[in-house]
Protein backbone atom coordinates (compact mmCIF):
# COMPACT_ATOMS: atom_id res chain seq x y z
CA UNK A 1 0.00 0.00 0.00
CA UNK A 2 1.14 3.54 -0.74
CA UNK A 3 2.41 5.41 2.31
CA UNK A 4 1.16 8.75 1.02
CA UNK A 5 -1.29 9.47 -1.74
CA UNK A 6 -3.08 12.48 -3.18
CA UNK A 7 -6.40 12.02 -4.92
CA UNK A 8 -7.59 14.79 -7.21
CA UNK A 9 -6.24 17.58 -5.01
CA UNK A 10 -7.00 21.14 -6.14
CA UNK A 11 -6.38 24.51 -4.54
CA UNK A 12 -7.14 28.04 -5.75
CA UNK A 13 -6.10 31.41 -4.42
CA UNK A 14 -8.88 33.61 -5.74
CA UNK A 15 -9.08 33.03 -9.49
CA UNK A 16 -5.60 31.50 -9.61
CA UNK A 17 -5.61 27.71 -9.60
CA UNK A 18 -2.27 26.88 -7.96
CA UNK A 19 -2.89 23.15 -7.65
CA UNK A 20 -5.03 21.55 -10.31
CA UNK A 21 -6.31 18.01 -9.87
CA UNK A 22 -3.06 16.43 -8.71
CA UNK A 23 -3.06 12.69 -7.97
CA UNK A 24 -0.12 10.45 -7.20
CA UNK A 25 0.95 7.73 -4.78
CA UNK A 26 4.23 7.42 -2.94
CA UNK A 27 5.41 3.92 -2.02
CA UNK A 28 7.05 3.30 1.36
CA UNK A 29 10.74 4.14 1.18
CA UNK A 30 10.43 5.69 -2.28
CA UNK A 31 12.22 8.89 -3.28
CA UNK A 32 10.21 11.18 -5.55
CA UNK A 33 11.54 14.38 -7.09
CA UNK A 34 9.39 17.35 -8.07
CA UNK A 35 10.51 19.92 -10.62
CA UNK A 36 8.78 22.74 -12.39
CA UNK A 37 9.18 26.43 -13.20
CA UNK A 38 8.79 29.09 -10.51
CA UNK A 39 5.16 29.52 -9.55
CA UNK A 40 4.23 26.02 -10.73
CA UNK A 41 2.71 25.29 -7.31
CA UNK A 42 5.44 23.08 -5.88
CA UNK A 43 5.58 24.59 -2.41
CA UNK A 44 1.78 24.85 -2.36
CA UNK A 45 1.64 21.10 -2.96
CA UNK A 46 3.85 20.61 0.11
CA UNK A 47 1.61 22.87 2.17
CA UNK A 48 -1.37 20.78 1.12
CA UNK A 49 0.41 17.59 2.17
CA UNK A 50 1.54 18.98 5.55
CA UNK A 51 -1.81 20.60 6.33
CA UNK A 52 -0.64 24.22 6.28
CA UNK A 53 -3.21 24.62 3.52
CA UNK A 54 -6.52 22.83 3.03
CA UNK A 55 -7.40 21.62 -0.47
CA UNK A 56 -10.59 22.93 -2.09
CA UNK A 57 -11.13 19.49 -3.59
CA UNK A 58 -9.58 16.06 -3.26
CA UNK A 59 -8.19 13.97 -0.44
CA UNK A 60 -4.78 13.45 1.14
CA UNK A 61 -4.19 9.93 2.47
CA UNK A 62 -1.47 8.60 4.79
CA UNK A 63 -1.24 4.79 5.09
CA UNK A 64 -4.62 4.63 3.38
CA UNK A 65 -6.14 6.85 6.07
CA UNK A 66 -7.80 10.14 5.09
CA UNK A 67 -5.84 12.97 6.76
CA UNK A 68 -7.36 15.85 4.76
CA UNK A 69 -9.00 17.31 7.88
CA UNK A 70 -6.01 16.87 10.19
CA UNK A 71 -3.85 19.73 11.48
CA UNK A 72 -0.12 20.06 10.67
CA UNK A 73 0.61 18.96 14.26
CA UNK A 74 -1.34 15.72 13.86
CA UNK A 75 0.22 14.99 10.48
CA UNK A 76 3.68 15.58 11.90
CA UNK A 77 2.97 13.17 14.74
CA UNK A 78 1.72 10.62 12.17
CA UNK A 79 5.06 10.75 10.39
CA UNK A 80 5.19 13.62 7.89
CA UNK A 81 8.26 15.81 8.34
CA UNK A 82 9.16 18.86 6.29
CA UNK A 83 11.84 21.44 5.64
CA UNK A 84 10.98 24.96 4.54
CA UNK A 85 12.27 26.56 1.35
CA UNK A 86 13.17 29.69 3.30
CA UNK A 87 14.74 28.40 6.54
CA UNK A 88 12.46 28.94 9.52
CA UNK A 89 14.65 28.32 12.56
CA UNK A 90 13.55 29.00 16.13
CA UNK A 91 16.02 31.87 16.26
CA UNK A 92 16.31 32.37 20.02
CA UNK A 93 16.67 28.67 20.74
CA UNK A 94 19.96 26.82 20.34
CA UNK A 95 20.49 24.47 17.41
CA UNK A 96 20.17 21.54 19.80
CA UNK A 97 16.93 22.93 21.24
CA UNK A 98 15.52 23.34 17.73
CA UNK A 99 15.83 19.58 17.36
CA UNK A 100 14.73 18.88 20.91
CA UNK A 101 11.36 20.58 20.33
CA UNK A 102 10.86 18.52 17.18
CA UNK A 103 11.87 15.26 18.92
CA UNK A 104 9.72 15.85 22.03
CA UNK A 105 6.60 16.98 20.16
CA UNK A 106 6.46 15.61 16.61
CA UNK A 107 8.80 12.71 17.35
CA UNK A 108 6.93 11.79 20.52
CA UNK A 109 10.17 10.94 22.33
CA UNK A 110 10.47 10.99 26.12
CA UNK A 111 12.83 13.35 27.94
CA UNK A 112 15.27 10.48 28.43
CA UNK A 113 15.37 9.39 24.78
CA UNK A 114 15.28 12.71 22.95
CA UNK A 115 18.80 14.09 23.74
CA UNK A 116 20.67 11.11 22.26
CA UNK A 117 18.38 11.09 19.22
CA UNK A 118 19.02 14.81 18.62
CA UNK A 119 22.77 14.55 19.07
CA UNK A 120 22.88 11.63 16.64
CA UNK A 121 21.12 13.73 13.98
CA UNK A 122 23.32 16.76 14.70
CA UNK A 123 26.42 14.64 14.09
CA UNK A 124 25.01 13.17 10.89
CA UNK A 125 24.10 16.59 9.51
CA UNK A 126 27.42 18.15 10.51
CA UNK A 127 25.85 20.52 13.05
CA UNK A 128 27.21 19.01 16.26
CA UNK A 129 29.82 21.71 16.75
CA UNK A 130 27.07 24.35 16.65
CA UNK A 131 24.80 22.47 19.07
CA UNK A 132 24.71 25.18 21.74
CA UNK A 133 24.76 28.11 19.35
CA UNK A 134 21.66 30.22 18.81
CA UNK A 135 19.97 29.13 15.59
CA UNK A 136 19.24 32.73 14.57
CA UNK A 137 22.96 33.42 14.04
CA UNK A 138 23.72 30.52 11.68
CA UNK A 139 25.01 31.08 8.12
CA UNK A 140 22.90 29.89 5.17
CA UNK A 141 24.36 26.40 4.74
CA UNK A 142 23.91 25.61 8.41
CA UNK A 143 20.37 26.97 8.33
CA UNK A 144 19.60 24.60 5.47
CA UNK A 145 21.19 21.75 7.41
CA UNK A 146 19.12 22.73 10.42
CA UNK A 147 15.93 22.55 8.35
CA UNK A 148 16.84 19.00 7.37
CA UNK A 149 18.02 18.04 10.87
CA UNK A 150 14.89 19.41 12.55
CA UNK A 151 12.65 17.57 10.11
CA UNK A 152 14.60 14.37 10.82
CA UNK A 153 14.20 14.89 14.57
CA UNK A 154 10.42 14.46 14.23
CA UNK A 155 11.15 10.85 13.17
CA UNK A 156 9.26 11.09 9.87
CA UNK A 157 8.35 8.17 7.62
CA UNK A 158 7.88 10.66 4.78
CA UNK A 159 10.16 13.67 4.64
CA UNK A 160 9.38 16.65 2.39
CA UNK A 161 12.41 18.67 1.30
CA UNK A 162 11.80 22.06 -0.28
CA UNK A 163 14.74 23.34 -2.34
CA UNK A 164 17.21 22.32 0.30
CA UNK A 165 20.19 22.42 -2.09
CA UNK A 166 19.42 25.85 -3.53
CA UNK A 167 22.14 28.44 -3.00
CA UNK A 168 24.81 25.97 -1.92
CA UNK A 169 28.26 25.52 -3.46
CA UNK A 170 29.02 22.27 -5.29
CA UNK A 171 31.03 20.89 -2.38
CA UNK A 172 28.27 21.73 0.09
CA UNK A 173 25.75 20.18 -2.25
CA UNK A 174 27.67 16.90 -2.43
CA UNK A 175 27.73 16.74 1.36
CA UNK A 176 23.99 17.40 1.58
CA UNK A 177 23.18 14.77 -1.05
CA UNK A 178 25.20 12.21 0.91
CA UNK A 179 23.13 12.97 4.03
CA UNK A 180 19.87 12.71 2.12
CA UNK A 181 20.93 9.41 0.55
CA UNK A 182 21.69 8.09 4.03
CA UNK A 183 18.22 9.07 5.25
CA UNK A 184 16.73 7.37 2.23
CA UNK A 185 18.82 4.24 2.78
CA UNK A 186 17.22 3.91 6.23
CA UNK A 187 13.84 3.51 4.60
CA UNK A 188 12.44 7.02 4.94
CA UNK A 189 10.32 8.01 1.97
CA UNK A 190 11.32 11.33 0.42
CA UNK A 191 9.61 13.94 -1.70
CA UNK A 192 12.12 16.50 -2.84
CA UNK A 193 11.46 19.77 -4.68
CA UNK A 194 14.69 20.96 -6.29
CA UNK A 195 16.07 23.10 -9.08
CA UNK A 196 19.55 21.59 -8.78
CA UNK A 197 18.79 18.69 -11.11
CA UNK A 198 21.97 16.64 -10.79
CA UNK A 199 21.56 16.58 -7.00
CA UNK A 200 17.94 15.54 -7.36
CA UNK A 201 18.45 12.80 -9.95
CA UNK A 202 21.28 11.25 -7.93
CA UNK A 203 18.73 10.38 -5.23
CA UNK A 204 15.23 10.03 -6.67
CA UNK A 205 13.86 7.10 -8.64
CA UNK A 206 10.84 8.96 -9.97
CA UNK A 207 10.37 12.51 -11.14
CA UNK A 208 7.22 14.63 -11.29
CA UNK A 209 6.92 17.77 -13.39
CA UNK A 210 4.48 20.46 -12.30
CA UNK A 211 3.40 23.33 -14.53
CA UNK A 212 0.66 25.87 -13.72
CA UNK A 213 -0.46 23.63 -10.86
CA UNK A 214 -0.99 20.62 -13.11
CA UNK A 215 0.98 17.42 -13.07
CA UNK A 216 2.52 17.39 -16.52
CA UNK A 217 4.34 14.11 -16.22
CA UNK A 218 5.55 11.56 -13.69
CA UNK A 219 7.96 8.69 -14.27
CA UNK A 220 11.58 7.58 -14.45
CA UNK A 221 13.90 10.63 -14.36
CA UNK A 222 15.60 9.88 -17.69
CA UNK A 223 12.34 9.40 -19.52
CA UNK A 224 10.82 12.51 -17.99
CA UNK A 225 13.81 14.70 -18.78
CA UNK A 226 13.89 13.42 -22.33
CA UNK A 227 10.22 14.16 -22.99
CA UNK A 228 9.77 17.02 -25.48
CA UNK A 229 7.04 18.80 -23.51
CA UNK A 230 9.20 18.82 -20.40
CA UNK A 231 12.21 20.18 -22.25
CA UNK A 232 10.06 22.88 -23.76
CA UNK A 233 8.20 24.00 -20.65
CA UNK A 234 10.66 23.41 -17.90
CA UNK A 235 13.98 24.01 -19.56
CA UNK A 236 12.80 26.41 -22.25
CA UNK A 237 14.60 24.33 -24.90
CA UNK A 238 13.04 23.69 -28.28
CA UNK A 239 12.20 20.04 -28.74
CA UNK B 1 29.54 24.15 39.83
CA UNK B 2 29.86 27.19 42.07
CA UNK B 3 26.89 28.88 40.42
CA UNK B 4 24.60 25.98 41.07
CA UNK B 5 25.02 26.33 44.85
CA UNK B 6 25.43 30.09 45.05
CA UNK B 7 22.21 31.18 43.42
CA UNK B 8 19.80 29.00 45.41
CA UNK B 9 21.71 30.07 48.52
CA UNK B 10 21.23 33.77 47.78
CA UNK B 11 17.55 33.19 47.02
CA UNK B 12 17.15 31.16 50.20
CA UNK B 13 18.71 33.93 52.30
CA UNK B 14 16.52 36.54 50.64
CA UNK B 15 13.39 34.49 51.30
CA UNK B 16 14.47 33.83 54.90
CA UNK B 17 15.04 37.55 55.50
CA UNK B 18 11.69 38.42 53.97
CA UNK B 19 10.02 35.70 56.03
CA UNK B 20 11.50 37.13 59.25
CA UNK B 21 10.16 40.62 58.50
CA UNK B 22 6.88 40.42 60.48
CA UNK B 23 8.93 39.52 63.55
CA UNK B 24 11.63 42.14 63.17
CA UNK B 25 10.04 44.87 61.04
CA UNK B 26 7.28 47.44 61.58
CA UNK B 27 3.68 46.72 60.69
CA UNK B 28 3.67 49.51 58.09
CA UNK B 29 6.60 47.88 56.33
CA UNK B 30 4.86 44.49 56.40
CA UNK B 31 1.77 46.05 54.78
CA UNK B 32 3.93 47.80 52.19
CA UNK B 33 5.82 44.68 51.27
CA UNK B 34 2.62 42.65 51.20
CA UNK B 35 1.47 44.87 48.36
CA UNK B 36 4.87 44.57 46.64
CA UNK B 37 4.79 40.76 46.86
CA UNK B 38 1.25 40.64 45.49
CA UNK B 39 2.24 42.88 42.59
CA UNK B 40 5.15 40.52 41.99
CA UNK B 41 2.78 37.54 41.83
CA UNK B 42 0.64 39.40 39.31
CA UNK B 43 3.76 40.41 37.36
CA UNK B 44 5.09 36.84 37.25
CA UNK B 45 1.73 35.72 35.88
CA UNK B 46 1.52 38.51 33.33
CA UNK B 47 5.07 37.85 32.22
CA UNK B 48 4.25 34.20 31.53
CA UNK B 49 1.22 35.32 29.59
CA UNK B 50 2.67 38.17 27.54
CA UNK B 51 6.40 37.44 27.62
CA UNK B 52 6.28 33.72 26.94
CA UNK B 53 2.87 32.89 25.46
CA UNK B 54 2.65 36.14 23.46
CA UNK B 55 -0.78 36.88 24.95
CA UNK B 56 -0.65 40.60 25.71
CA UNK B 57 -3.69 40.91 27.94
CA UNK B 58 -4.73 44.22 29.46
CA UNK B 59 -7.66 42.56 31.18
CA UNK B 60 -5.97 40.56 33.94
CA UNK B 61 -7.81 42.73 36.49
CA UNK B 62 -10.83 40.64 35.52
CA UNK B 63 -9.28 37.65 37.27
CA UNK B 64 -8.09 39.70 40.26
CA UNK B 65 -11.64 41.01 40.69
CA UNK B 66 -13.31 37.65 40.13
CA UNK B 67 -10.97 35.98 42.63
CA UNK B 68 -11.63 38.71 45.17
CA UNK B 69 -15.41 38.66 44.70
CA UNK B 70 -15.51 34.86 44.87
CA UNK B 71 -13.58 35.00 48.15
CA UNK B 72 -15.97 37.65 49.53
CA UNK B 73 -18.98 35.59 48.45
CA UNK B 74 -17.58 32.51 50.18
CA UNK B 75 -17.05 34.41 53.44
CA UNK B 76 -20.15 36.62 53.49
CA UNK B 77 -22.77 34.42 51.84
CA UNK B 78 -21.65 30.95 52.84
CA UNK B 79 -19.66 31.63 56.02
CA UNK B 80 -16.53 29.90 54.75
CA UNK B 81 -12.99 30.53 55.95
CA UNK B 82 -11.27 33.29 53.92
CA UNK B 83 -8.44 30.91 53.09
CA UNK B 84 -10.85 28.40 51.56
CA UNK B 85 -12.41 31.37 49.78
CA UNK B 86 -9.01 32.14 48.31
CA UNK B 87 -8.76 28.73 46.67
CA UNK B 88 -12.33 29.01 45.44
CA UNK B 89 -11.40 32.43 44.03
CA UNK B 90 -8.56 30.92 42.04
CA UNK B 91 -10.76 28.12 40.74
CA UNK B 92 -13.61 30.46 39.78
CA UNK B 93 -11.12 32.72 37.94
CA UNK B 94 -9.77 29.69 36.08
CA UNK B 95 -13.31 28.53 35.24
CA UNK B 96 -14.12 31.99 33.90
CA UNK B 97 -10.95 31.99 31.80
CA UNK B 98 -12.32 29.10 29.70
CA UNK B 99 -15.15 31.08 28.04
CA UNK B 100 -12.92 34.17 27.92
CA UNK B 101 -10.26 32.19 26.04
CA UNK B 102 -12.93 30.79 23.75
CA UNK B 103 -13.76 34.30 22.54
CA UNK B 104 -10.48 36.17 23.03
CA UNK B 105 -8.37 33.55 21.21
CA UNK B 106 -10.17 34.45 18.00
CA UNK B 107 -8.49 37.84 18.29
CA UNK B 108 -4.81 38.58 17.77
CA UNK B 109 -2.34 41.26 18.85
CA UNK B 110 -3.95 44.58 19.68
CA UNK B 111 -7.44 43.13 19.19
CA UNK B 112 -6.73 40.48 21.79
CA UNK B 113 -5.61 43.19 24.22
CA UNK B 114 -8.77 45.23 23.66
CA UNK B 115 -10.90 42.09 23.88
CA UNK B 116 -9.52 41.13 27.28
CA UNK B 117 -9.98 44.68 28.51
CA UNK B 118 -13.63 44.62 27.39
CA UNK B 119 -14.13 41.34 29.26
CA UNK B 120 -12.75 42.92 32.43
CA UNK B 121 -15.13 45.88 32.05
CA UNK B 122 -18.07 43.52 31.57
CA UNK B 123 -17.05 41.64 34.71
CA UNK B 124 -16.74 44.90 36.68
CA UNK B 125 -20.16 46.15 35.58
CA UNK B 126 -21.79 42.76 36.16
CA UNK B 127 -20.49 42.34 39.70
CA UNK B 128 -21.62 45.91 40.44
CA UNK B 129 -25.12 44.46 40.09
CA UNK B 130 -24.58 41.89 42.84
CA UNK B 131 -26.64 43.47 45.63
CA UNK B 132 -25.71 40.85 48.24
CA UNK B 133 -22.10 42.02 47.93
CA UNK B 134 -22.92 45.74 48.07
CA UNK B 135 -23.61 46.42 44.38
CA UNK B 136 -21.74 49.36 42.94
CA UNK B 137 -20.57 50.74 46.29
CA UNK B 138 -19.12 47.49 47.55
CA UNK B 139 -18.93 45.97 51.01
CA UNK B 140 -16.53 44.97 53.79
CA UNK B 141 -15.53 41.60 55.18
CA UNK B 142 -17.61 40.84 58.32
CA UNK B 143 -16.01 42.05 61.53
CA UNK B 144 -13.51 39.50 62.70
CA UNK B 145 -13.72 37.24 59.63
CA UNK B 146 -10.09 37.86 58.73
CA UNK B 147 -8.94 37.82 62.36
CA UNK B 148 -10.57 34.45 62.96
CA UNK B 149 -9.32 32.88 59.79
CA UNK B 150 -7.37 29.66 59.84
CA UNK B 151 -3.86 30.20 61.19
CA UNK B 152 -4.37 33.71 62.55
CA UNK B 153 -4.35 32.55 66.18
CA UNK B 154 -1.20 30.51 65.69
CA UNK B 155 0.52 33.49 64.09
CA UNK B 156 -0.53 35.72 66.94
CA UNK B 157 0.83 33.25 69.49
CA UNK B 158 4.05 33.17 67.48
CA UNK B 159 4.77 36.86 67.03
CA UNK B 160 2.51 38.50 69.63
CA UNK B 161 0.90 41.89 69.03
CA UNK B 162 -2.66 42.73 68.02
CA UNK B 163 -5.09 40.55 66.11
CA UNK B 164 -4.88 42.93 63.16
CA UNK B 165 -1.09 42.65 63.10
CA UNK B 166 -1.40 38.87 63.06
CA UNK B 167 -3.67 39.10 60.00
CA UNK B 168 -1.11 41.33 58.31
CA UNK B 169 1.67 38.88 59.08
CA UNK B 170 -0.34 35.89 57.89
CA UNK B 171 -1.39 37.47 54.59
CA UNK B 172 2.19 38.67 54.11
CA UNK B 173 3.53 35.15 54.55
CA UNK B 174 0.94 33.79 52.20
CA UNK B 175 1.98 36.38 49.59
CA UNK B 176 5.62 35.41 50.09
CA UNK B 177 4.73 31.73 49.72
CA UNK B 178 2.78 32.55 46.55
CA UNK B 179 5.83 34.34 45.09
CA UNK B 180 8.11 31.40 45.87
CA UNK B 181 5.64 28.88 44.45
CA UNK B 182 5.11 31.02 41.34
CA UNK B 183 8.86 31.38 40.75
CA UNK B 184 9.59 27.68 41.15
CA UNK B 185 6.53 26.65 39.13
CA UNK B 186 7.36 29.10 36.31
CA UNK B 187 10.94 27.89 36.16
CA UNK B 188 9.87 24.24 36.11
CA UNK B 189 7.18 24.94 33.51
CA UNK B 190 9.47 26.90 31.19
CA UNK B 191 12.16 24.22 31.39
CA UNK B 192 9.62 21.48 30.66
CA UNK B 193 8.56 20.09 27.29
CA UNK B 194 5.65 22.52 27.20
CA UNK B 195 7.87 25.49 28.04
CA UNK B 196 10.22 24.54 25.23
CA UNK B 197 7.28 24.30 22.85
CA UNK B 198 6.08 27.70 24.02
CA UNK B 199 9.47 29.27 23.26
CA UNK B 200 9.43 27.64 19.82
CA UNK B 201 5.99 29.12 19.15
CA UNK B 202 7.24 32.54 20.29
CA UNK B 203 10.06 32.35 17.74
CA UNK B 204 8.15 30.90 14.78
CA UNK B 205 4.55 29.66 15.04
CA UNK B 206 4.43 28.17 11.53
CA UNK B 207 7.58 26.11 12.02
CA UNK B 208 6.37 25.12 15.50
CA UNK B 209 3.20 23.62 14.03
CA UNK B 210 5.22 21.72 11.47
CA UNK B 211 7.27 19.99 14.18
CA UNK B 212 4.15 18.97 16.08
CA UNK B 213 3.69 21.85 18.56
CA UNK B 214 0.08 23.00 18.98
CA UNK B 215 0.33 26.77 19.67
CA UNK B 216 -3.32 27.26 20.64
CA UNK B 217 -3.25 24.44 23.14
CA UNK B 218 -0.12 25.73 24.86
CA UNK B 219 -1.41 29.30 24.96
CA UNK B 220 -4.76 28.17 26.35
CA UNK B 221 -2.96 26.22 29.06
CA UNK B 222 -0.92 29.28 30.08
CA UNK B 223 -4.05 31.46 29.99
CA UNK B 224 -5.85 29.04 32.33
CA UNK B 225 -2.97 28.63 34.76
CA UNK B 226 -2.25 32.35 34.99
CA UNK B 227 -5.95 33.04 35.56
CA UNK B 228 -5.74 30.69 38.54
CA UNK B 229 -2.63 32.40 39.94
CA UNK B 230 -4.07 35.85 39.33
CA UNK B 231 -7.41 34.88 40.93
CA UNK B 232 -5.77 33.56 44.10
CA UNK B 233 -3.67 36.70 44.32
CA UNK B 234 -6.85 38.79 43.95
CA UNK B 235 -8.48 36.95 46.84
CA UNK B 236 -5.41 37.40 49.03
CA UNK B 237 -5.17 41.11 48.25
CA UNK B 238 -8.73 41.70 49.37
CA UNK B 239 -8.47 39.62 52.54
CA UNK B 240 -5.82 42.10 53.59
CA UNK B 241 -7.59 45.19 52.24
CA UNK B 242 -10.82 43.99 53.90
CA UNK B 243 -13.14 46.02 51.71
CA UNK B 244 -14.23 45.40 48.16
CA UNK B 245 -15.91 47.47 45.44
CA UNK B 246 -16.11 46.86 41.70
CA UNK B 247 -13.85 49.82 40.96
CA UNK B 248 -11.14 48.69 43.37
CA UNK B 249 -11.32 44.98 42.52
CA UNK B 250 -11.30 45.54 38.76
CA UNK B 251 -8.84 48.45 38.74
CA UNK B 252 -7.02 48.56 35.41
CA UNK B 253 -4.37 50.86 36.87
CA UNK B 254 -3.57 48.87 40.03
CA UNK B 255 -3.75 45.30 38.79
CA UNK B 256 -2.68 45.58 35.15
CA UNK B 257 -1.05 48.92 34.24
CA UNK B 258 1.40 48.85 37.17
CA UNK B 259 2.01 45.18 36.52
CA UNK B 260 2.83 45.79 32.85
CA UNK B 261 5.17 48.60 33.91
CA UNK B 262 6.94 46.25 36.33
CA UNK B 263 7.41 43.53 33.74
CA UNK B 264 8.48 45.90 30.95
CA UNK B 265 11.13 47.76 32.95
CA UNK B 266 12.39 44.54 34.58
CA UNK B 267 12.61 42.58 31.34
CA UNK B 268 9.70 40.93 29.59
CA UNK B 269 10.20 37.28 28.69
CA UNK B 270 12.85 36.70 31.36
CA UNK B 271 12.16 35.01 34.65
CA UNK B 272 14.06 37.40 36.98
CA UNK B 273 12.70 40.42 35.07
CA UNK B 274 9.56 40.91 37.19
CA UNK B 275 11.59 40.62 40.40
CA UNK B 276 13.92 43.43 39.29
CA UNK B 277 10.95 45.41 38.01
CA UNK B 278 9.05 45.24 41.28
CA UNK B 279 12.12 46.44 43.20
CA UNK B 280 12.44 49.47 40.91
CA UNK B 281 8.73 50.08 41.15
CA UNK B 282 8.79 50.01 44.94
CA UNK B 283 11.83 52.31 45.10
CA UNK B 284 10.15 54.83 42.78
CA UNK B 285 6.95 54.65 44.77
CA UNK B 286 8.83 55.49 47.98
CA UNK B 287 10.82 58.28 46.36
CA UNK B 288 7.87 59.92 44.65
CA UNK B 289 5.21 59.22 47.28
CA UNK B 290 4.85 62.92 48.14
CA UNK B 291 4.34 64.18 44.62
CA UNK B 292 0.84 62.85 43.80
CA UNK B 293 0.08 62.54 40.13
CA UNK B 294 3.65 63.48 39.15
CA UNK B 295 4.46 59.96 40.33
CA UNK B 296 2.33 58.42 37.56
CA UNK B 297 3.79 60.77 34.95
CA UNK B 298 7.32 59.79 35.94
CA UNK B 299 6.41 56.08 35.85
CA UNK B 300 4.98 56.54 32.38
CA UNK B 301 8.07 58.38 31.14
CA UNK B 302 10.39 55.72 32.50
CA UNK B 303 8.29 53.04 30.87
CA UNK B 304 8.49 54.83 27.51
CA UNK B 305 12.24 55.38 27.87
CA UNK B 306 12.83 51.68 28.59
CA UNK B 307 10.70 50.66 25.61
CA UNK B 308 12.67 53.01 23.34
CA UNK B 309 16.22 52.50 24.57
CA UNK B 310 16.36 49.15 26.37
CA UNK B 311 13.62 47.05 24.86
CA UNK B 312 14.61 43.96 26.80
CA UNK B 313 14.21 45.80 30.10
CA UNK B 314 16.83 46.07 32.83
CA UNK B 315 17.44 42.37 33.28
CA UNK B 316 17.28 41.58 29.56
CA UNK B 317 19.81 44.33 28.80
CA UNK B 318 22.04 43.10 31.61
CA UNK B 319 22.11 39.57 30.16
CA UNK B 320 22.75 40.96 26.70
CA UNK B 321 25.65 43.12 27.86
CA UNK B 322 27.35 40.64 30.17
CA UNK B 323 26.29 37.29 28.72
CA UNK B 324 25.76 36.17 32.31
CA UNK B 325 22.44 34.43 32.89
CA UNK B 326 22.16 32.78 36.31
CA UNK B 327 18.71 31.37 35.58
CA UNK B 328 19.01 29.94 32.07
CA UNK B 329 15.87 28.43 30.60
CA UNK B 330 17.86 26.77 27.84
CA UNK B 331 18.72 23.10 27.48
CA UNK B 332 22.42 22.48 26.95
CA UNK B 333 23.36 19.76 24.48
CA UNK B 334 24.61 16.56 26.12
CA UNK B 335 28.35 16.81 26.80
CA UNK B 336 29.46 13.53 25.28
CA UNK B 337 28.11 14.55 21.90
CA UNK B 338 29.65 18.02 21.80
CA UNK B 339 32.95 16.86 20.34
CA UNK B 340 32.87 17.06 16.59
Amino acid sequence: MAILSLQGVSKSFGALRVTDDVSFALEPGEALGIIGPNGAGKSTLFNLITGNLRPDQGRVMLDGRDITDETPMQRCASGIGRSFQIPQPFGNLSVYENLLVAARFGGGLAATEAPAHCMDILRRTGLARHADRKAGGLPLLDRKRLELARAMATRPRVILLDEIAGGLTDAECVELVATIRAIHAEGTAIIWIEHVLHALTSVVSRLMVLNFGRMLMIGAPDAVMAAPEVREIYLGIEA
Amino acid sequence: MMRKILLPLILLIAVALLAALPVIGSRALVQDLFMVLCLLVLALNWNLLAGFAGLVSVGQQAFVGIGAYAMFACVILWGMDPLTGLLVGGLVAMALSVPVAFFAFRLHGAYFAIGTWAVAEIARLSLGQWKALGGGTGTSLPKGAAQEMWGAETVRALIGGSKAAAVDALTYWLALALVVVMLIASFAFLRSRMGLGLQAVRDNPVAARSVGVDPTRLKALVFLLTAFGTGICGGLLFIQIGRISPDAAFSLLDWTAFVIFIVVIGGIGTLPGPVIGVLVFYALERLLADYGTVYLIVLGLIGIAIMLFARRGLWGSFIQQTGFDPLPLSHAAPRAGSAN
